[in-house]
């Protein structure tokens, strides 16, 4: 049973929220870019090379074991294609409720993520067995469609029940320069959100450069986002440990300043338990124990699922599995 | 207790075979072991094995060896062959890593992810590279004129530390070889293992017999071979004391010598840094092998303006630096390599204590046995304490702020050393200035502890004088003397 | 009752893959002696556009490498070749009409040029490379850059330690290659590209086309997305009129290694000689940086 935190904010909240983080009496484009074109910058080599470091830990018997597990406990499995229909995302919730047949002490993920017109199905699926359901909103992937749209694509899903948003910011705000529509749009997205938490897409593969995730994070927590994301996974490269860190410190150091604790959430590329072993080392190595549970972190993936319980089994078993022992969903 | 903790990942002591005693490696094979010594684990202090003290007619031997092998075999050889020695040489370095690997940790103290990732593959990227230099050296602008090929000195005497005991010794006999000189090198007393199980690398490659010879022992073998009659040239890395004795050995006669000793290097920070690349640099500039580095960055001079925020995340960065096992693949601080240096960081940590510094470390569990030092940071110091002017080589950061990139300049500057020196900020003209005023062989901007066989190493001022490593490092194992072989190939 | 041994086929290495001909045509490549060797593929100018299109998208990666994974993929090649070195020396010696121990000295020779060239790779930069000392306050530096794709034709005679000298140098620097190798004497060319196949050397990095050289040279020199050319391979070339290709070449400003002459006309070089830095400094382009210096 996940649970994770969240308050209804209103638009006019976050802006005001804001103008006291900023210390202005006004939120214009100008202050926002004073603001973030004056966080220290990243480098490029350094923040490599650091996240290529803790991805060389040793994670072995029992820590893989409890790392295999947490990292199931955190994943939002997803389907978003355009021929999802409702056969598939039935049983993409079978695949939920029950990882692994062969073994009841599998963990369940935290959560479903689908299109938003797919919520009711999910919600139906899933019942009350505390798995939430996550749908993508405003014009996901590519977020290029009028505010109006934007709205009444996330307010459908919270209707239908949806538990957590996850939407995705307008790039080319971002990378035109122009900080406060993008901050306008998610701090309005949140308060149609409800109660349904809300995560930010940065879609950081077309942000390009680390310091721009950077400032794209500080956006999202300013504008009230739950979560930063780190893409849809429909454009590469989708979530990298270089990037992931970026947030991980983002997320950390923003705490430290406002006392407010926001989620991260890698999504696309990541198969392997490998991979999902690496991400929780960087969680706790660089953000800390409180973020290292399904409230505070997700992976959004696919695949990986099968991967850590193929994982799980030869931890259980002492062999190496194979897929003919894990079930497709 | 960590929400995630990491089980031990032990690495395998099993692959390495660690003899019960040696003896020396001369003439191409291994002598009988006498008047042998311990060379222990610093993580343990268990005896790891016992190996041979080098007398003076050790040191004999082994020059007359070296010496035979020059003239009859070595100096006369084509460069291009030469060559294919040394990239045998670097090939079976690669094949054989984990072994070099896991017997540097066990002898030095130091943790087996560095000498893993950093020890070994670095050492056998400098044969590879100077193997390439063994027949072009007439295009390393080091001909008296023209398109001579330089020549060799002959026999060269190499003493070397304990601090990277492969890496040193790599770096050494790596340009001797290239440029046609054979070799007689003394690794340090406490660390003799990866130079004898290197001896069986020369044998495996069939290095003529005599081009290296390998002679265990303390202070008084170097001492010995230092001022041997018949070796034309010395390199000695080590301290600045010892180094000094040298050139004082050699004045007045033929011998040259290249010299790389300590230093008291200072990362500088400025407001504009990248903060947490740079608390990364911090961290890697002195606690890297146990900050037991002669280019440490030991001093870090941070922009009075950002002190706090720096410090504030460097402790916190502190908070996951783990000390342990030097074996296991999760530590990132091992060992001290011996009792005698444990006990001069200690004392010199109290002196600036004393001194009116503030010390911090984060809470670390150290092992009961061994030789341990936590990591640890001196705040609140000044450049006339001790702990800002003497060598510690040890995991202690001294800190010190400055407002001025000039004043900045000037404190980096005010040391008897100028070995290294670490510039953090993102203004390329302002990182570009600062090259130009430090006064140090190697200025690291951005990064720190990057070392590249392409790229010369060497100190100014009593850090030392000769360069290693790059077209640079050729220099000093080249002369334009005449030749002492009738003869003489390329 | 002997054993009848399974012939090898000669094909093309495009792409690190190993194609007929595009043609569908192939010549007979005989002996020193005029005995029937093999069929080889008889390239074609589509065959010689498909390898720069594979050159060209090998470039980035390749040039991009660092000059350490050059280096150590060259000393690979090396090391595959000298594990194949009695089949080199059979097949150089039916080639060329060499005794086995002639035979043996030449591929010995190309061994060793190809690690003489491994071993350049990081240290081109620290010879062709330098510091200006220009006056202001400004960091000012020159250093070697590939210059991209580079054509390459394979010199007639000398079929092993001849290509081999001029394929490393183009490929130590990072640009990547077409080569046309020998028309009369290309079976060691294909027998090579076997080496580098299986010596991590990247698909597309260098692509030997055979063929008749009068037929593809023309076709090679004036192809807009190559942006230098070897011309050794004329010397000895039936109806291969060199001046002719570098007009061609003039078309985007090739840089042209022109052919060693001896009394004005083409010849091939004294493989034996030391190489020098000509061929290395014939494909490299200097860029100049420049930095201001101030707080």
């Amino acid at each position: 049973m996940v649970t994770v935190s969240t308050t209804t904010r209103t638009a006019q909240d976050l802006a005001a929220q804001a103008r006291d983080v900023l210390g202005v009496s006004r939120l214009t484009n100008h202050a926002l870019t004073s603001w973030l074109h004056g966080l220290p910058g990243v480098d490029q080599v350094g923040c490599e090379a650091r996240a290529a470091s803790l991805g060389t830990r040793s994670i072995k018997t029992t820590s893989k074991a409890w790392a295999i597990d947490t990292a199931i406990g955190m994943i939002d499995l997803t389907t978003l294609e355009g021929s999802d229909t409702v056969g598939k995302v039935r049983s993409l919730c079978a695949k939920a409720l029950v990882p692994d047949p062969l073994d009841p002490t599998t963990p369940r993920p935290a959560a479903i993520c689908v299109y938003g017109d797919m919520v009711a199905t999910a919600k139906a699926a899933l019942g009350d067995s505390g798995i939430h359901v996550a749908a993508v909103a405003t014009a996901f992937p590519s977020g290029r469609a009028s505010m109006p749209v934007k709205l009444a694509d996330t307010r459908d899903a919270v209707e239908a029940g949806a538990d957590e948003i996850d939407m995705v910011i307008d790039r080319g705000a971002f990378l035109s320069g122009d900080y406060l529509t993008v901050f306008n749009q998610i701090a309005e997205v949140k308060q149609a959100c409800g109660t349904a938490h809300l995560k930010v897409i940065m879609e950081t593969g077309e942000l390009v450069t680390y310091d721009n995730v950077r400032r794209a994070s500080y956006l999202s927590m300013l504008a009230g986002g739950d979560f930063i994301k780190t893409s849809t996974g429909k454009v590469q490269p989708a979530a990298t440990l270089p990037v992931t860190l970026i947030m991980l410190e983002a997320v950390r150091d923003w705490r430290d300043l406002t006392g407010s604790q926001v989620g991260v959430k890698p999504a696309g590329g990541i198969k392997t338990t490998k991979d999902a072993i690496k991400y929780l080392v960087m969680v706790s190595e660089i953000a800390g124990d409180d973020w290292l549970s399904p409230e505070w972190f997700r992976f959004g993936a696919s695949s990986l699922l099968n991967d850590l319980i193929l994982q799980r089994q030869k931890l259980a078993t002492g062999a190496y599995s194979g897929a003919d022992y894990v079930t497709i969903d | 207790m960590p929400k995630f903790e990491y089980a031990p990942a032990p690495e395998s002591r099993a692959i390495v075979t660690i003899e019960k005693s040696y003896g020396l490696f001369i003439d191409g094979g291994f002598t009988r072991p006498k008047a042998t010594f311990p060379t222990v684990n610093p993580a343990d202090e268990t005896v790891l094995a016992e190996v041979s003290q080098a007398g003076p007619e050790d040191v004999d031997k082994a020059v007359a060896a070296a010496r035979r092998a020059y003239e009859g075999v070595w100096g006369r050889m084509s460069g291009a062959e030469r060559g294919k020695y040394l990239f045998r040489i670097a090939r079976i370095l690669q094949e054989r890593a984990r072994e070099f690997a896991v017997l540097e940790t066990l002898d030095n103290g130091k943790p087996i992810k560095e000498t893993r990732d950093v020890d070994v593959p670095v050492a056998a990227a400098h044969f590879f590279y100077h193997a390439g230099w063994a027949d072009k050296l007439e295009y390393a602008g080091l001909s008296a004129s023209g398109a001579d090929v330089p020549r060799p000195h002959g026999v060269v005497g190499q003493v070397i530390p304990w601090n990277f005991p492969l890496l040193m010794l790599a770096w050494k006999i790596a340009p001797a070889l290239a440029t046609g000189n054979t070799v007689v090198l003394k690794p340090a007393e406490t660390t003799p293992l990866s130079a004898l199980l290197f001896a069986e690398v020369c044998q495996q490659a069939d290095l003529p017999a005599g081009v290296v010879n390998i002679i265990t022992g303390d202070g008084r073998t170097g001492q010995a071979l230092v001022e041997h009659p018949d070796v034309d040239k010395i390199a000695f890395t080590g301290s600045t004391d010892v180094g000094k004795a040298i050139a004082r050995s050699i004045a007045g006669t033929s011998k040259k010598a290249t010299l790389e000793l300590g230093g008291k290097a200072a990362n500088i920070v400025f407001d504009d840094a990248p903060l947490d690349q740079a608390v990364e640099g911090i961290v890697n500039g002195i606690f890297f092998n146990q900050g037991q580095v002669c280019c440490a960055g030991s001093r870090l001079l941070v922009q009075e303006n950002v002190h706090d925020q720096v410090v504030a995340k460097l402790k916190r960065r502190l908070g996951t630096l783990r000390v342990g096992d030097p074996m296991d693949k999760n530590s990132d601080l091992g060992a001290i390599n011996s009792k005698a240096q444990l006990d001069r960081i200690t004392s010199l940590v109290e002196a600036g204590v004393a001194e009116g510094a503030e010390r911090w470390s984060p809470e670390c569990t150290l092992p009961a046995k061994g030789y341990w030092f936590p990591p640890t940071v001196l705040t609140g110091v000044s450049q006339t304490h001790r702990v800002a002017t003497e060598e510690i080589f040890g995991p202690v950061l001294s800190v010190l702020t400055f407002r001025t990139p000039q004043e900045a300049v000037a404190k980096a500057n005010n040391s008897a050393y100028g070995l290294s020196a670490g510039v953090w900020t993102e203004k390329g003209s302002r990182i570009l200035w600062m090259a130009d005023q430090l006064k140090a062989g190697v200025v690291w901007a951005n990064t720190f502890n990057r070392f590249d066989p392409t790229s010369p190493f060497g100190g100014y001022k009593e850090s030392g004088y000769g360069r290693e490593g790059g077209r640079h490092g050729l220099e000093a194992y080249v002369t334009t003397a005449p030749s002492t072989l009738t003869g003489a190939a390329r | 009752m002997s054993r009848l041994d399974v012939r090898k086929t000669y094909k093309l290495y495009i792409g690190g893959k190993f194609p007929r001909s595009e043609s569908g045509r192939s010549y007979e490549v005989v002996s020193a002696a005029g005995e029937f060797l093999a069929n080889a593929a008889m390239g074609s100018r589509k065959d010689v556009r498909d390898a720069v299109v594979a050159a060209r998208a090998a470039l980035p990666g390749w040039s991009g490498a660092t000059a350490y994974n050059r280096g150590q993929v060259l000393y690979r090649v090396a090391e595959v070749l000298e594990g194949r070195r009695a089949q080199f020396v059979e097949e150089v010696a039916a080639s060329e009409g060499l005794t086995a121990g002639a035979a043996g000295a030449v591929v010995d020779a190309a061994i060793d040029r190809v690690v003489w060239y491994s071993g350049w790779t990081d240290k081109i930069a620290q010879v062709l490379g330098n510091l200006n000392p220009v006056a202001g306050p400004f960091f000012n530096v020159s250093a070697p850059e590939p210059t991209g794709v580079v054509g390459v034709l394979a010199p007639q005679a000398s079929s092993l330690l001849g290509l081999v000298s001029v394929v490393a140098p183009v490929i130590a620097s990072g640009n990547t290659a077409v080569v046309v190798s020998s028309a009369a004497r290309p079976l060691p060319a294909v027998t090579f590209s076997e080496v580098l196949a299986t010596s991590d050397v990247p698909g597309g990095v260098v692509n030997i086309v055979t063929a008749q050289t009068a037929e593809v040279a023309t076709w090679l020199a004036a192809h807009r997305d190559v942006n230098g050319i070897d011309l050794t391979g004329v010397a000895g070339a039936d109806g291969v009129d060199w001046a002719a290709l570098e007009a061609e070449a003039a078309g985007n400003l090739k840089r042209v290694y022109r052919p060693a002459l001896a009394d004005g006309a083409p010849v091939e070089p004294d493989w034996s000689a030391d190489p020098g830095l000509g061929r290395i400094r014939a494909f490299v382009e200097t860029k100049t940086v420049w930095h201001p210096k101030g707080l």
